[in-house]
């Protein structure tokens, strides 16, 4: 699920911080520009992990603070393909079942991914798996709240730095922003995955 | 900014638990606006983890986990997934392991979900017995505390 990625960047240390040893304030600043945000086509940044070189520090004409080349490697969020996860089922809607794992909402379960046969039940709006059985068909509900084991098939990431301003079509650029950088596509269509009651019980 | 390797180790949850743990204490000192990100982050996935069972390993555990899947020929990934998920039914471990049926025998299964058992304590079971049955109980007693 975790993976430590290396990364280098300058990082700009303001006089008012001179008072902290480098080395604090340099984590300080790297977790402040990286936590909790996505980097395109590696993953979710968690948080520093270590820094394993620091190169001197140069202060440049004009600009009091100090920029130090550091080399530091990160904790990031990143399920390889074909992983299982666990997560919590957030919403149901027409394009599928939303899955969360609390710290990382972009997951979607796709219609044609889910256990065979599923229906989407409008009145309650929630996908139902109709298992068959001798005994006749069960209406497994997928409620949300509940746990579900699903396992990672794609991974889309989505470059959203911004573009510079739009003369013209302003309406489609603000459709566009709301794409969320990195989001997972899974997949419940295989013996032990779905909600985790509905395999408990067996066991 | 560059990424000069995006792959450099895997990392298990445990190890990932204990880093933000870390972080959490070392920050309870000073708490600037500055570092809402960070702390969203180490609290929100602290929460996730704390669900798993990676909470109750320590590095000993892991080593000696690592060791005894020597014998079985499994890729890095399976292994990591074995320690993070702790499996308790044939069917995960089919989930898990790749093409099982064809790579170990029933037996060699067997003898996993007991290694397993074994050398990884199982979150659900405060007295160490009945893993099945104690799943669904365990599940309960989570929900109600998250409720509180």
């Amino acid at each position: 699920m975790f993976t430590l990625v290396e990364m280098t960047d300058t990082v700009r240390i303001p006089p008012h911080l001179f008072h902290i040893k480098l080395n604090d304030a340099v984590i300080e600043e790297l977790n402040n520009k990286f936590a909790n945000k996505v980097v395109y086509n590696v993953g979710l940044c968690i948080a520093l992990f270590d820094i394993t070189k620091l190169e001197d520090s140069f202060i440049f004409p004009g600009d009091g603070a100090s920029h130090t080349r550091v080399h530091f490697r990160y904790v990031v969020f990143r399920p390889f393909m074909d992983e299982i996860l666990q997560g919590r089922i957030r919403s149901c809607s027409r394009e599928g079942v939303h899955v969360s794992l609390g710290f990382f909402d972009d997951i979607l379960i796709p219609p044609d991914a889910l256990q065979q046969p599923s229906k989407f039940d409008e009145s309650e709006q929630v996908w139902v798996w109709e298992y068959e059985t001798e005994e006749g068909t069960h209406d497994l509900f997928m409620d949300i709240n509940e746990e579900i084991r699903f396992r990672v098939v794609d991974e889309v990431f989505v470059d959203t730095t911004p573009t510079g301003p739009k003369v013209s079509e302003a309406a489609e650029s603000d459709k566009e922003a709301k794409k969320s950088p990195y989001s997972l596509v899974g997949t419940i269509s295989e013996p032990g995955l779905g909600l985790l009651s509905w395999w408990n019980s067996v066991g | 900014m560059e990424v000069v390797n995006d792959q450099a180790a895997m990392l298990s949850n445990y190890e990932v638990y204990s880093l933000l743990k870390e972080i959490e204490s070392k920050g309870k000192k000073k708490k600037s606006r500055a570092q809402q990100n960070l702390a969203t982050i180490t609290y929100e996935t602290l929460n996730y983890l704390k669900n798993t069972p990676c909470t109750l390993q320590n590095p000993e555990m892991v080593s000696e986990f690592m060791e005894a899947l020597g014998p079985y020929n499994l890729t890095k990934a399976e292994k990591l997934q074995l320690l993070n998920h702790r499996p308790s039914s044939a069917v995960e471990i089919q989930l898990i392991i790749e093409e099982s049926e064809e790579r170990l025998t029933e037996e060699q299964i067997d003898e996993l979900l007991q290694l397993v058992a074994d050398k990884l304590p199982d979150p659900n079971a405060p007295e160490g017995g009945g893993e099945g049955e104690e799943g669904g109980e365990g599940g309960t007693e989570r929900m109600e505390e998250e409720e509180e």
